[in-house]
């Protein structure tokens, strides 16, 4: 039973919290957003030389062999100071399906160009009516000689307008909402048949609708297993969900922060307004709320280790729900404390509240996860 | 980071379990499972079962009687107690003037009171809370003067848990009333024999007997049954009080309520087929328990914290615990009520005679969830836990 971080664990946290301190603060981050893709391409070369672009990989693949911890660190300390940049998208599933699904070839080919950051992935996998269930695909896959042929529509893919690489689930056999019959594919961006609407998201990413029509793909584009690949996109989504609960983390403790420094300061009737006992108790329960979801956040990472993969599904449901209840609370309440100057695309609360309130509904927002984890018989 | 208990802990917790099951009486475990209230007799019964074995004061020091188990081993001995379930040692005794005694009291006050605590030879009641004063605690008005070799005591103290078993008080006395609030107050003990003690009990909502009024008619008391120094009892009751953090979550009575739950969602209907079927109630009970594992982790954070840096300086999770804690508990009450619906109603004028069977597995229910609102008002309400939040960990 140990909750502290270990000596190199610190380290690196206060590594990226260090780079971030220096090369992200609000003012910043607004410049970055302005460059080609939305994101900095100076950061994501910094994030790449102290080598955090290569931490989940193993040695033998270039990386360094860290595990879900260290992803924790990275993705809260990215939470805080509200990262642009696609290390969801690149490192931890892109990198994630690689790790846990991926050929010797298929790792040679695309993890190199992650670890140095010269090549980003985007996965490609919400479709018009399926909403949070990964294996409502649409998408075909069909056989063509040793290779395959993809057809269909993907829609909000994160980083989908600037990756190199992406990463498509489409089915190859069965009906639209069997489990069985689902492929995960690496695909070109630039592949012929390929159509792309790239957008802002409501939180400052980007995204992209994606169409794939007649596009063509070698034999060596399935990762795993081209018929079954739905346990392994669990898998890598599960990770995925783990890592944004960190990131919530990290947003909801900056801006419970920030609010709490705001009614220190803020005058209002001679006073100062957090002297007010309605907004002490107020920034109280956001202080519970934070720190639920901390405790939380904490569980799904080593939850990542559980043996039982139906338990270790039930604790990251679990964890999502209870980081979509905090973040809303937290969020909400930020701005409501802030008041009228939290409405504001000036003041740094609301773009909080924006990354949050998105990061709910990204893979499975807080009903959708409590159903799961009632339909398993619960938790305890 | 690391979840797991070691080998030797989960060892430590099997022969827990091992010894509550040989050892627990049956009957015990029954009413409590049942929420039903416990005889003087039942709960002093196992609490010296327990001191037999050398648990009875677990985490006070070895030299009084303690165990010199980690921090680990305290939590999963009282998770594990809890969620039995088995009665906790008596917490005025053992949690509260137990520690005051050894860490302020003289040798002959250690000598006198704590193997007596430790066997439950004296049963303690807490003397702090007054009618005018409950969460404002120092303006307290019970007085003691000094006359001679003895303390007179004057006033009245409320809401005296199980009082009317009581043996022994502590008690908080204003023995300078020229000093400002907190400056004035000695913690001073006496037994609840002397002449001039009067218990009035307090029946509550639930329509059971827990708490009284205790009145203090100019009560004769030796002088030397004053603890530590004269007026320097607020700095003890805030001891007291700061002593135990994480028991206060109560994780394994909300797990054990929780198990309780679903066993009667299993066996009631609703729209002809087990409650626990249904999608809304089982989707609202999930809730509570992914609230539960939250706290759960929050408490483990604040242990291993604990374990590893001593108790100095609390982890700021810590006032987490009891504000969710009461919360969760009293949803697992109101979960109760939603299970059993209608039959909630029927109020048990039998108790637990045998004589009416169809009321057994029902009629604690409504009492229980009454009960229960009690908890996010004693041992400082939930509001004075949010005032303390904002001032010692946010800084407002």
């Amino acid at each position: 039973m140990d909750f502290d971080l270990s000596e190199e664990q610190r380290l690196l946290k206060e590594s990226i919290d260090g780079l971030l301190t220096d090369s992200y603060d609000f003012e910043q981050r607004k410049k970055y957003m302005q460059e080609k893709g939305g994101w900095s391409k100076a950061v994501w070369s910094k994030l790449a030389e102290q080598g955090l672009l290569g931490l989940p990989f193993t040695e033998a693949d270039g990386g360094f062999g860290a595990g879900g911890v260290e992803t924790m660190i990275v993705m809260e300390a990215l939470g805080k100071a509200l990262v642009l940049e696609p290390y969801l998208a690149t490192v931890v599933i892109g990198g994630g399906f690689l790790r846990h699904g991926g050929s010797a070839e298929q790792k040679a080919a695309h993890i190199p160009g992650i670890i140095d950051g010269s090549k980003t992935l985007a996965f490609a996998q919400l479709e018009k009516n399926s909403r949070y269930d990964l294996f409502d695909v649409t998408t075909t896959a069909k056989k063509k000689g040793a290779g395959w042929v993809i057809d269909g529509e993907k829609f909000v893919v994160l980083n989908g307008e600037n990756a190199d690489t992406l990463i498509v689930t489409a089915r190859t056999k069965g009906e639209r909402r069997d489990r069985n019959g689902i492929g995960v594919f690496l695909v070109p961006a630039n592949a012929k048949g390929i159509s792309k609407k790239g957008y802002p998201t409501q939180d400052g990413l980007h995204a992209a609708d994606i169409s794939f029509t007649s596009v063509e793909v070698g034999s060596d584009a399935a990762i795993g297993n081209p018929e079954d690949a739905l346990p392994l996109i669990e898998r890598v989504v599960d990770e995925a969900r783990v890592a944004l609960c960190a990131e919530a983390v990290g947003a909801m403790d900056e801006s419970l922060k920030e609010t709490v420094e705001y009614i220190k300061t803020r005058k209002q009737f001679g006073v100062a307004i957090g002297s007010f006992q309605s907004l002490q108790h107020r920034a109280s329960d956001m202080f519970v709320a934070a720190e639920q979801a901390r405790s939380m956040s904490m569980f799904a990472t080593m939850a990542g280790d559980f043996e039982d993969a139906k338990e270790r599904a039930s604790a990251i449901a679990a964890a999502k729900v209870q980081i979509g209840k905090s973040l809303k609370f937290v969020g909400q309440q930020s701005i409501q404390l802030h008041g009228g100057i939290g409405m504001t695309m000036e003041a740094k609360i609301g773009h909080y509240f924006k990354r949050l309130t998105m990061i709910e509904n990204t893979f499975g927002d807080t009903e959708y996860h409590l159903r799961r984890v009632a339909d398993a018989g619960g938790l305890i | 980071m690391d979840l797991a208990f070691t080998k030797e802990e989960v060892a430590f917790r099997e022969e827990v379990r091992a010894f509550f099951k040989d050892n627990v009486p049956p009957d015990t475990r029954r009413k409590m499972q049942e929420g039903r209230h416990l005889s003087k007799d039942e709960m002093v019964t196992w609490w010296r079962i327990l001191n037999k074995k050398g648990w009875g004061v677990s985490h006070w020091p070895k030299e009084y009687g303690g165990t010199g188990w980690t921090s680990v081993q305290h939590y999963i001995f009282n998770e594990e107690l809890q969620a039995y379930p088995a009665p906790q040692p008596l917490a005025f005794g053992v949690s509260m003037v137990g520690p005051v005694i050894y860490t302020f009291g003289n040798e002959a006050q250690k000598k006198q009171y704590l193997p007596r605590i430790a066997n439950v030879d004296d049963w303690w009641c807490q003397g702090f809370s007054e009618p005018g004063s409950g969460s404002d605690l120092a303006s307290l008005r019970t007085k003691a003067e000094r006359k001679g070799d003895k303390w007179i005591i004057n006033g009245q103290k409320t809401w005296t848990t199980l009082a009317q078993h009581a043996d022994m008080i502590f008690c908080l006395c204003r023995t300078d009333p020229s000093a400002k609030k907190q400056m004035g107050i000695s913690f001073i003990v006496f037994s609840m024999k002397s002449k001039g003690v009067t218990v009035r009990p307090i029946q509550t909502i639930d329509g059971g007997h827990e708490v009284n009024e205790v009145f203090f008619d100019n009560v004769e008391v030796p002088i030397e049954n004053l603890i530590g120094e004269e007026n320097k009892g607020w700095d003890y009751a805030k001891f007291l009080l700061g002593n135990e953090r994480t028991g206060i979550a109560r994780v394994g009575v909300s797990k054990e309520r929780l198990r309780r739950i679903k066993e009667l969602a299993s066996k009631v209907e609703s729209g002809g087929r087990p409650v626990i079927q249904d999608p809304t109630f089982r989707e609202k009970l999930s809730a509570c328990e992914i609230e539960l594992k939250a706290l759960e982790l929050t408490q483990l954070r604040v242990v291993a914290d604990e374990g590893k840096h001593g108790k100095g300086k609390p982890n700021p999770a810590s006032s987490v615990l009891k504000i969710k804690g009461s919360e969760i508990q009293q949803t697992t009450t109101e979960l109760l009520m939603e299970v059993i619906g209608p039959f909630a109603a029927p109020y048990d004028v039998h108790g637990d005679d045998g004589s009416n069977e169809a009321m057994d597995w029902t009629a604690q229910i409504a009492p229980s969830y009454f009960n229960n609102r009690k908890v996010s008002i004693y041992g400082g309400s939930n509001e004075i836990q949010r005032n303390i939040i904002a001032k010692a960990v946010l800084g407002l």
